[in-house]
């Protein structure tokens, strides 16, 4: 992260004020903006943001106080010091009330203007840990563990380990509900940017006429309904991670506009011409084959080259049955205590219908399960009739048990298992690698 | 050879000290230094409301009897000075200029109540002198309280400091890498 020096804008009708004042600040190490009213200081707002603002209550035009009240809607967080007549101690009190920080009377004593800024940005640089901190609290509080010991999540960890000390750009894979959010928590929480926000998007769950917005933000009156200023959550994962879910769902249009941010990491938000620089870390998510969509055109290349650095993919919960137990005990302790009852243990026959079950919505699917266990049973027992109804039908229904989608599922596992790695997975599968690549061809496996 | 700096006593003011602060002044800032009387006429700068000197309209002045060849030119001057907004200043200087003014008024001890002391008036001046010089040659204040750029508003900040640059400030003259000349 760069530091820069703080910025303070001077606005004051009087040329000498704001003059002398530039120098005062000048030689104390600031960087400093001028305006010689309010209107001239909204200008400034956008190209120079302040960290901290010395307005002078008494200007022609948009005074002091009619400024701070378009400031309250546009800037509400901007820190101000109000420069006011003696005459008008009374004025001061009601920017006071409006939010400024604080007030000094003209002449003021240069001790006790140093002293107020200082103050000021002090104020201001502990605001901005403060809710930097909260957003962190509130991640850390609701992320949850990766449970698995199976041989394919301790692949993914080891990758996750790789990978979350670069700032490369990560694609995680996965089926619905296999965790993949979870994953870019943990690639960000074990990152050298883990002190600052990650900012999650779901491409897939937002409306295409409102993901413009919510990714790069707008400026108050951009469209119909923009009544404020709004930052987008490129500018907000500035230091950290931007997590883009279901980048695969991502429209046309928007493929071209996120590729050029990926290029300069600068961009403007709508409605605004000025431009903004934004320093993250991309990962994206996706339940698609993205190679399939490039193929098709409706993904392009170059941005699919951008983000696909590293590639992680996430086994399903078929593949990894033996984390069940593991995942069911966890989920067990976590709702008991959410819930306020008393932990339940799985019964053998349960455990059987679960090791049983296909689970098609993997993880989140087995959570749900438990949840309804713990809501419906009455025992210290996790018993059949507990979990839901598909859980069970599965368990008597027969599944695909022919050859070929055995060897299909072997084969994708031992892929998997083995990174990719053609000629090692055949080794480990004892055929040879011209049998295995036909045999990829014929189950439509993905290799990547 | 480093350019002149030219130390103007402004009005009739003529202190028997000036020559040490000449001396002092060459030591901590390595230029050739040089002092004497310059005569302007200090009404043009007073303000009756506040019975002060205006210091920016004195550093305007100031900027029009500079030495040749890229010179700088320090005004001492025993009035108060003020800018606007604030109730007084020590000094003032453009950051990267080569002009500055210093006031001696507020760093006699007779201004606190306390008895006369030349050897402390001496010493202020000094650092005074060669802080406005370093806001000439572009430095900002210096969060070293033994540097000559510390920030002073009160008098006792002035005691408590040296009057050299630290050897962070002394990195930046040498380096060039001071801040912005003045636009």
């Amino acid at each position: 992260m760069r530091h820069r020096k703080p910025r303070i804008m001077i606005v004051d009708d009087e040329h000498s004020v704001r003059t002398s004042l530039r120098e005062w600040f000048l030689e104390d190490g600031f960087d400093v903006v001028t305006a010689e009213d309010g209107l001239d200081a909204l200008k400034k707002l956008d190209s120079e943001p302040p960290d901290l603002m010395v307005l002078d209550l008494k200007m022609p035009g948009m005074d002091g106080i009619s400024l701070q009240r378009r400031l309250r809607e546009v800037h509400p967080d901007l820190t101000i010091i109000v420069l006011t007549a003696f005459a008008s101690v009374e004025t001061a009190v009601e920017a006071l009330k409006l939010g400024a920080f604080d007030y000094v009377t003209k002449p003021v004593d240069p001790d006790e203007l140093s002293h107020t800024v200082r103050r000021a940005l002090e104020r201001k640089q502990l605001t901005d840990e403060n809710a930097r901190l909260r957003d962190k609290v509130t991640q850390l509080s609701t992320a949850s563990p990766i449970i698995g010991r199976s041989r394919g999540m301790e692949r993914v960890m080891e990758l996750v380990g790789t990978v979350a000390e670069t700032d490369a750009s990560v694609v995680i894979r996965g089926e619905s509900g296999t965790g993949k959010e979870l994953i870019a928590r943990a690639i960000h929480a074990a990152s050298p940017r883990r002190f600052f926000p990650i900012v999650a998007v779901n491409c897939g769950a937002i409306p295409e006429s409102l993901l413009e917005s919510e990714l790069f933000g707008h400026e108050k009156g951009a469209f119909t309904g923009a009544h404020y200023r709004r930052k987008g959550k490129l500018e907000l994962a500035n230091g950290g991670t931007l997590f883009l879910d279901e980048i695969g769902e991502i429209p046309a249009k928007m493929q071209v506009d996120l590729l050029r941010v990926l290029e300069s990491h600068r961009f403007s938000r709508l409605g605004g011409a000025q431009e903004i620089e934004s320093d993250f870390r991309l990962v994206c998510a996706t339940n698609r084959d993205l190679e399939a969509l490039v193929r098709e055109g409706r993904f392009r290349e170059d941005l699919y080259y951008r983000i696909h650095v590293f590639s992680i993919e996430l086994p399903p919960l078929r593949e990894r049955r033996e984390d069940i137990p593991l995942l069911v005990e966890h989920f067990v302790e976590k709702l008991s205590r959410s819930m306020g009852k008393p932990s339940k243990q799985l019964s053998d026959e349960s455990e059987q219908l679960l090791q049983a079950y296909g689970w098609p919505g993997n993880v989140r699917e087995l959570e749900n399960a438990i949840e309804r266990a713990m809501v419906v049973g009455t025992t210290g027992w996790i018993r059949p009739q507990d979990l839901p109804l598909q859980v069970e039908q599965e368990a008597v229904r027969p599944r695909d048990r022919s050859l070929e989608s055995l060897e299909s599922e072997h084969i994708a596992r031992v892929l998997r298992e083995e990174s990719g790695n053609v000629s090692q997975a055949a080794r480990v599968l004892g055929i040879d690698r011209g049998t295995l690549y036909n045999k990829i061809k014929k189950y439509g496996i993905r290799s990547g | 050879m480093k350019p002149e700096i030219l130390l103007a006593y402004l009005g009739d003011f003529r202190p028997d000290w000036s020559e040490e602060l000449r001396r002092r002044v060459t030591a901590a800032t390595d230029h050739f230094v040089r002092s004497q009387p310059l005569g302007i006429d200090l009404t043009h700068f007073f303000d009756p409301d506040r019975q002060q000197y205006h210091a920016t309209l004195l550093l305007a002045e100031l900027l029009r009897h500079l030495p040749p060849s890229g010179g700088r030119i320090v005004g001492i001057t025993a009035e108060d000075l003020y800018i606007p907004v604030l109730t007084f200043v020590f000094g003032q200087a453009q950051l990267g200029g080569p002009a500055a003014v210093v006031s001696v008024m507020r760093l006699h001890s007779q201004f606190y109540g306390l008895p006369p002391d030349e050897r402390l008036l001496v010493d202020r001046a000094v650092k005074e002198v060669v802080h406005e010089l370093g806001h000439g040659f572009g430095l900002v204040h210096c969060p070293d309280r033994t540097c000559v750029m510390s920030s002073s508003t009160y008098v006792e900040d002035v005691d408590l400091k040296g009057e050299r640059y630290c050897a962070e400030c002394t990195g930046l003259l040498l380096s060039g890498a001071a801040g912005s000349p003045v636009s």
